[in-house]
């Protein structure tokens, strides 16, 4: 019986393993590497590139500034409504990416909510590139403010206070106590934050479009590209299992990283 | 002008912390239990943890007034606070901990003897180091009170008395209005000027060590100064003494005056203990049971079923004493002292 059931979960886990395994490989085995690289030298690709980086850098840049400030007050403060406001953050997450695209529509089309003000100010966003990055920052932010708050809150509370009766302002303890502190958790939640924003393609669609580069993003691309010209489908599909692998990659790797650091200060002369 | 005046009211979930203080130039202790809001006492200070009322301040410094709406920053109050198990930033060296808030650590490195840890990280540090580090760190502004959280609850019963020792010396250099919370009598007995026990929120004693030790207000305070506190009925005896029928069965002879309901209080280092009863001038002789020895460096703590006793491990060895023997407890009338239930 026992032998049964350790066969029985060697079994389901080779096949979970195949499952999530076999698809990744298939992308590499179809088409060979120098055919990958001509694929990724065409113009499709290479606008698809750019506009891609370009809103990522930008949306996650934007998410940065505004949630981690935004991470460190959810995290420290006790107000009524907190736990409202944190389940809030976090509905993105269980959205269709599609509902998403269509509720930053009702906000910022023409005849959305701020539909009025923004044409009195003669801005048009959708369709734009403005709206990728909406889009992006839109999706992307749950994910970072949730690992954000979670390592803010890892910080001890004495430590905070400690600071503040060593003279230290509020702007200050975030700073030299709060920041130094979750830095790890930061740019894990950061990173797959990233990863995340990179991938993103219902909201995009729906909210800004696939034109070719203004605002077609690499995932529309291949959407734009697997019918027509499947090598180059194939080709950014294994740019993205390159990039999210070293993302996990320097992931796992950072403990590590700390590992080495706190080693290295045991050796430090002693002055 | 008082160093230090306190006089505030903060409420905490189960009971309110309330109390009026002036500590001089002085250490004082906050002796109670755990959870009997010693903490929030500091916290009030350091304007960590805001009171619904009262005041507190420091010689003509107002840090708190409810009724002028004064409620100064904690960073802006001249504390140095050394909290419960340190908190040291992880972080940051030991001299990037001491300068944390500005000015230069060499001298306080070298004064706590810690300069040659200047480069460490806590991590690295034994309980003793972290200790001083913390204090550096606490006395690096200058700061005009300091407040003191169990500072020996993280050190290990082998550092622990010459930590408190040179712990001793070094508040008494400071001459600082010190305020220090322990829930151990002995530790605040060891570093203080005066004494406070404190339950839940309220001081139920204050005066020095001897004070308290001499005269306990109530078996509280009495078995928090590490007191047998034996209950029975008192009453004058032919002799002029006051026996008191023990609930426990013995009769307890005692040179105070009692009658009624009575606490009797024993200090386990007044007790002695004999195989037989002695021929001696002790009027009580107690027959008992050993449950238990514990050691307590060159002494020992020896549990009875009634009472407890602590001898040095010299008499132990030489009497031979192990759990379950039939010893006989001794002291004299004088070491019984009466609390009368009012």
């Amino acid at each position: 019986m026992r032998a049964a059931f350790g066969v029985f979960l060697a079994v389901a886990t080779a096949v979970a393993l195949a499952f999530l395994v076999l698809p990744v490989v298939a992308i590499f085995v179809q088409v060979p590497p120098s055919d990958l690289l001509h694929a990724l030298g065409k113009d499709v690709t290479r606008d698809a590139l750019v506009v891609s980086l370009k809103t990522s850098a930008i949306a996650h840049a934007a998410v940065l500034v505004f949630g981690t400030p935004a991470a460190w007050l959810l995290a420290r403060k006790r107000f009524p409504g907190r736990g409202l406001v944190l389940a809030l953050v976090e509905l993105p997450l269980v959205l269709p990416p599609a509902v998403a695209g269509i509720a930053l529509l009702a906000t910022f089309g023409r005849a959305g909510l701020l539909g009025d003000e923004l044409n009195a100010l003669g801005i048009q966003i959708p369709f734009t590139q403005t709206a990728v990055v909406l889009a992006v920052a839109f999706v992307e932010s749950p994910f970072y403010l949730r690992g954000a708050i979670a390592a803010f809150e890892a910080v001890d509370t004495s430590l905070l206070d400690a600071a503040r009766t060593l003279g230290a302002s509020p702007a200050r303890v975030f700073a030299r106590v709060g920041l130094p502190l979750a830095a790890g958790g930061l740019g894990a939640a950061s990173a797959l934050a990233l990863a995340r924003g990179l991938g993103e393609f219902g909201a995009t669609i729906i909210f800004a479009g696939s034109l070719q580069g203004v605002t077609q993003t690499l995932p529309l691309a291949i959407y734009a590209q697997f019918e027509a010209d499947f090598d180059t489908a194939l080709a950014i599909s294994a740019l993205f299992i390159l990039v999210g692998a070293l993302l996990l990659v320097a992931l796992k790797l950072y403990p590590w990283f700390r590992f080495i650091s706190i080693s290295r200060s045991r050796f430090a002369p002693s002055t | 002008m008082v160093p230090l005046h306190l006089d505030f009211s903060l409420p905490l979930r189960a009971f309110d912390v309330a109390l009026a203080l002036d500590v001089g130039a002085e250490t004082f202790a906050l002796v109670g239990p755990s959870g009997a809001g010693k903490t929030s006492v500091l916290r009030a200070v350091a304007g960590l943890a805001r009171p619904a009322r009262g005041r507190i301040a420091c010689a003509a410094d107002v840090w708190f007034d409810s009724e002028r709406g004064v409620d100064v920053r904690p960073e802006d109050r001249s504390v140095g606070y050394v909290f419960q198990e340190y908190a040291l930033f992880p972080h940051l060296t030991v001299e990037q901990n001491v300068t944390f808030g500005g000015g230069r650590g060499d001298r306080l490195l070298w004064r706590l003897r810690i300069e040659h840890l200047a480069k460490t990280k806590p991590g690295e540090l034994s309980g003793g180091e972290r200790q001083r580090v913390a204090i550096a760190r606490a006395l690096a502004r200058g700061p005009r009170v300091l407040l003191l959280d169990e500072p020996m609850a993280a050190l290990d019963p082998h550092t622990r008395g010459a930590v408190r020792a040179e712990l001793h010396d070094l508040l008494r250099e400071l001459a600082l209005p010190a305020l220090l919370v322990t829930h151990d009598f002995e530790d605040a007995a060891a570093l203080a000027d005066r004494v406070g026990v404190l339950a839940d929120g309220k001081l139920r004693q204050v005066g020095t060590p001897a004070d308290l030790l001499g005269a306990p207000a109530d078996p509280f305070v009495a078995r928090l100064a590490g007191a047998n506190v034996l209950s029975g009925v008192a009453a004058r005896t032919a002799s002029g003494l006051t026996g008191v029928l023990l609930d426990a069965g013995p009769t307890i002879f005692a040179a105070d005056p009692g009658s009624g309901r009575t606490d009797v209080v024993v200090y386990p280092w007044d007790v002695s203990l004999a195989h037989e009863a002695p021929d001696d001038s002790a009027l009580n002789h107690v027959r008992d049971e050993i449950v238990s020895l514990t050691p307590l460096g060159n002494r020992a703590r020896v549990r009875l079923k009634l009472l407890t006793a602590e001898v040095t491990t010299a008499s132990l060895e030489r009497l031979r004493l192990q759990p379950g023997d039939q010893v006989v407890a001794s002291f004299k009338a004088t070491q019984a002292r009466l609390l009368s239930r009012t």
